[in-house]
């Protein structure tokens, strides 16, 4: 019998359950491997030469190249691991944030300065249209 | 004997530790989070607590996918601030409480909740953030700390009413410990947020200031709560809430508020605040 997963109606928003743990494990051990600054030195030097050395899917590894934040997350990217790899590019947990959502960082910085992103019409995918 | 005189809640978020030890805890952004916290850093220098007791998640750091305890309790002498990628925090070393820690290990494993024992780990932003709301920038931390980790980042965490439950089994551990201390538990993480996908910076303050109004006298409503209520309500960061159950769980069933604070943002997350003083 399936698993029960009353979360996957939520709109926006991918959550790390074993199935996405399970497709998404080397791409988080490499993000892993940027908390050593030796290796953020040699990833940042020759990306591809780097992710090479991990077994990521060619799309996972393509997602890692473009910052495709929501691509890495629906390949099973987490977002605490994917932390690794915009703190290696010098960019804070707000910039992330505002890519995902497509807004510029400046709207998404003020959206959370008026009191954030209201959860009226965001609590279903079919009132999100 | 010891005993579990009170509870904190907070939020701990990375940002704020970076307004602290950058000393912009001034500025327009910050004031009003920081001055939330005034009220506590007296009354935790008049408390003088021995031990904190301190339930907070590891974010990929400590913890990667080579192992996932869901719940995980630090039994070493000591504990150094993890390096995050922009190397450590310029905070003390926490020093443990190993004596205890071993103590509690034994005595909730008995109480049927299995506990990974951790003696080697470096403790990060969900650990030492909280420490420096509540004490600022000291030399040294005036008090010892054992991290207790949850985790909320694969799913499924454990669900609210476990945290809860889990509580009251530390409870009785501190309690049939004879040396006389004066322990404290903090929850902390939450509240409202989310980091990732197009709905990331949701915040809910009407959910969040629900739950701070149950958390002293309707501990049974919040443990009733399912993760998917949290992940809806509060975005899929917001489930970190559960560890403030874990804190509500040890105070025992009558507990006073002292002082409670809600602020919106700190960077993405909606910052709440509250101590409660056990009465049993
Ligand atoms: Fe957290």
């Amino acid at each position: 019998m399936a698993l029960e997963k009353p979360y996957k109606d939520v709109p926006g928003t991918i959550i790390f359950d074993s199935e996405m743990a399970r497709k998404g494990y080397h791409l988080n051990q490499f993000c892993m491997s940027l908390m050593k600054a030796e290796n953020r030195v040699r990833f940042k030097a020759d990306e591809h030469a780097y992710l090479s050395e991990w077994p990521v899917s060619e799309e996972q590894r393509q997602a890692v190249l473009d910052r495709n934040y929501n691509a890495m997350l629906a390949l099973g990217g987490n977002i605490y691991f994917l932390a690794k790899i915009f703190s290696s590019d010098g960019k804070s947990f707000q910039y992330a944030a505002a890519l995902m959502t497509g807004m510029s960082e400046e709207d998404y910085k003020a959206m959370m300065v008026s009191g954030g992103r209201s959860p009226d019409g965001n609590r279903y995918i079919r009132e999100n249209k | 004997m010891a005993r579990i005189t009170a509870g904190i809640g907070a939020s701990h978020v990375p940002l704020i530790g970076r307004a602290i030890d950058t000393q912009d805890t001034q500025s327009e952004y910050w004031k009003p989070l920081f001055d939330g916290f005034d009220f506590t850093k007296k009354w935790i220098a008049e408390e003088q607590p021995d031990v904190i007791f301190l339930v907070y998640n590891d974010h990929a750091t400590a913890f990667s996918l080579d192992m996932v305890p869901t719940f995980a309790i630090g039994c070493a002498e000591e504990f150094a601030p993890a390096d995050e990628g922009f190397g450590p925090r310029p905070v003390p070393m926490v020093e443990g409480a190993p004596d205890l820690a071993w103590h509690v290990a034994q005595s909730v494993i008995q109480q049927d909740f299995d506990l990974a024992i951790v003696n080697k780990m470096d403790v990060d932003h969900g650990l030492t953030v909280p420490l420096s709301l509540m004490y600022g920038q000291p030399k040294k931390w005036p008090v010892k700390v054992i991290p207790f980790a949850v985790n909320v980042v694969v799913y499924p965490t454990p669900s609210g009413r476990r945290c809860y439950n889990l509580g009251k089994a530390i409870r009785n551990a501190v309690d049939s410990f004879d040396e006389d201390l004066n322990v404290q538990i903090w929850g902390t993480g939450g509240m409202s947020h989310q980091l990732q996908g197009p709905r990331a910076g949701l915040i809910n303050q009407e959910w969040d200031k629900r739950f701070l109004d149950r958390l002293a006298d309707k501990p049974e409503e919040l443990a009733d709560i399912a993760h998917v209520e949290y992940i809806r309500e509060t975005g899929s960061e917001g489930i970190e809430m559960v560890m403030w159950l874990v804190m509500r769980g040890a105070l025992g069933d009558n507990v006073t508020e002292l002082h409670r604070h809600y602020h919106v943002p700190a960077s993405n997350t909606a910052v709440g605040h509250i101590i409660l003083e056990s009465q049993n």
